[in-house]
């Protein structure tokens, strides 16, 4: 992988993927033996929404080869609040790193601060844009569970503002991968998108029943639907209902269906079926560090 | 004064977009920032029968000429548009407009997450597709009149 920052999914080639996840699959067997490769390198953790997992994931990453962080901290705390622009602040942030990882509410973020800093910029979530590393776990899991050939998979819930949604899309167009989106018609992926999908030539089908599609699957990720993006309660009760998964669902599908999901979840996994074999989450969760050391390794 | 006579009167000096095409005349305006509230004088034809393109529609302006940054956006508008450049009655100059492979600094994103309509020192860029515009920054794709996004 020759790039100087991760700031899509889309930038990245199959052999860039296959780089990371070989390289990840390397942590992963010892994930102790990698603390001198990086010893004394930076990582500036800039999170100007919360997210405790994403970045303890790459604090732990970056402490596994050798190296540490230094945190912007809460917007509420930084110069953000007096109305420093991101511009700014990633110019100065740029002189105590090696390394900038950033997460922003706003679309193209991410791509803003890479014209400004020449460190590597890692895109960790720009509003409902991209979330680059998120996408190389899911295909090191995808891959782990059920290989990158010959694959159906089912991308269910909010396709319009998951970003992890986005990302993946764009990534799976690298393989031989049959992608059914289920969701909602108001959910539906964004035009963007759609674009990049068909001119990737991407297998794409939509669905608005997971049932249609179901027992065909290998692997079904599963994201939120959030509350706020319907008018009222009602209304958003009666569409979550159709997109959760329980035991009973799962009776229609593949034995070895890989159910995968982004993390944090609500209810649209319900607790039962975290006992069955089908369940991918966590394990898809504890693949963040190794292929996060992975993603550093090759950047730094 | 002959109808024919208005549309083919001349000015002393600004710019003459002809072969516009027929209909786009006022998103030409609007790209020059014309609303009727300055004092340019300004003389349209519409639906003019042309030769090459049956119909064409053609602006002129009184004292104003285009900068580059507006002609590449005058290509998305109109394609074909010719720009004769006049000086005391005289053409001095005449340019073809030419399709650009990216626009900047004169349409903003549509996309009010886009982080260049968050008070960040950067314009929005796009990169010229075939059949629209996209925001290198977000992504998103403008297909419909441009002149809705022009910034000012
Ligand atoms: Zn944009």
């Amino acid at each position: 992988m020759r790039h100087d920052h991760l700031l899509t999914a889309k930038q990245l080639s199959r052999a860039d993927v296959e780089t990371v996840l070989d390289r990840a699959a390397e942590f992963d067997a010892d994930l102790e033996g990698a603390s001198d490769l990086h010893a004394g390198k930076l990582l500036a953790l800039c999170f100007f929404e919360p997210s405790t997992r994403t970045k303890m994931s790459f604090e732990a990453a970056a402490k596994r080869l050798g190296g540490d962080v230094v945190d912007m901290g809460s917007v509420e705390s930084s110069s953000v609040k007096k109305g420093e622009s991101l511009a700014d602040t990633v110019r100065v942030v740029e002189g105590y790193a090696d390394a900038l990882v950033l997460r922003h509410p706003k679309q193209g973020a991410a791509k803003l601060a890479s014209d400004y800093v020449d460190v590597p910029v890692v895109n960790a979530g720009d509003g409902a844009g991209h979330h680059p590393s998120q996408t190389l776990l899911d295909l090191y899991t995808i891959r782990e569970q059920a290989g990158l050939e010959d694959l159906s998979i089912g991308i269910m819930g909010d396709l319009k503002y998951g970003r992890t949604v986005h990302s993946l899309a764009h990534a799976l167009t690298n393989f031989d991968v049959r992608q059914h989106f289920v969701s909602p018609e108001s959910l539906r992926l964004p035009r963007s998108v759609r674009y990049d999908l068909h001119e990737a030539g991407a297998q794409v089908r939509e669905h608005e029943e997971l049932e249609d599609v179901l027992p065909n699957l290998d692997v079904l990720y599963v994201t939120r639907i959030q509350r706020e993006r319907f008018p009222d309660e009602d209304e958003y009760e009666a569409v979550a209902g159709e997109y959760r998964i329980t035991a009973e669902t799962l009776e229609a599908a593949k034995d070895d269906l890989a159910v995968m999901h982004p993390l944090p979840r609500v209810d649209e996994i319900a607790a039962e079926v975290d006992d069955s074999p089908n369940a991918t989450y966590f394990e898809q969760a504890h693949n963040g560090v190794p292929v996060r050391m992975a993603l550093l390794d090759l950047l730094l | 004064m002959t109808d024919t006579k208005l549309r083919v009167s001349k000015i002393q000096s600004g710019t003459v977009v002809d072969h516009v095409t027929a209909g786009a005349a006022l998103h030409v305006l609007s790209l020059l920032g014309i609303d009727g509230h300055d004092d340019a004088t300004v003389s349209l034809g519409m639906n003019v029968p042309s030769d090459r393109m049956g119909r064409k529609d053609v602006v002129k302006v009184e004292g104003r000429e285009l900068s580059d940054s507006e002609l590449e956006v005058l290509s998305l508008i109109a394609p074909e548009a010719t720009i004769n450049i006049i000086r005391d009655y005289d053409v001095v100059e005449k340019r073809q407009v030419e399709r650009p492979d990216r626009v900047t600094d004169v349409l903003r994103c549509p996309n009010r997450d886009c982080i260049t309509n968050a008070g960040e020192p950067v314009q929005a860029a796009f990169a010229v597709l075939d059949d629209g515009l996209r925001c290198e920054y977000c992504g998103e794709i403008v297909r419909e009149d441009v002149t809705d996004y022009l910034q000012n």
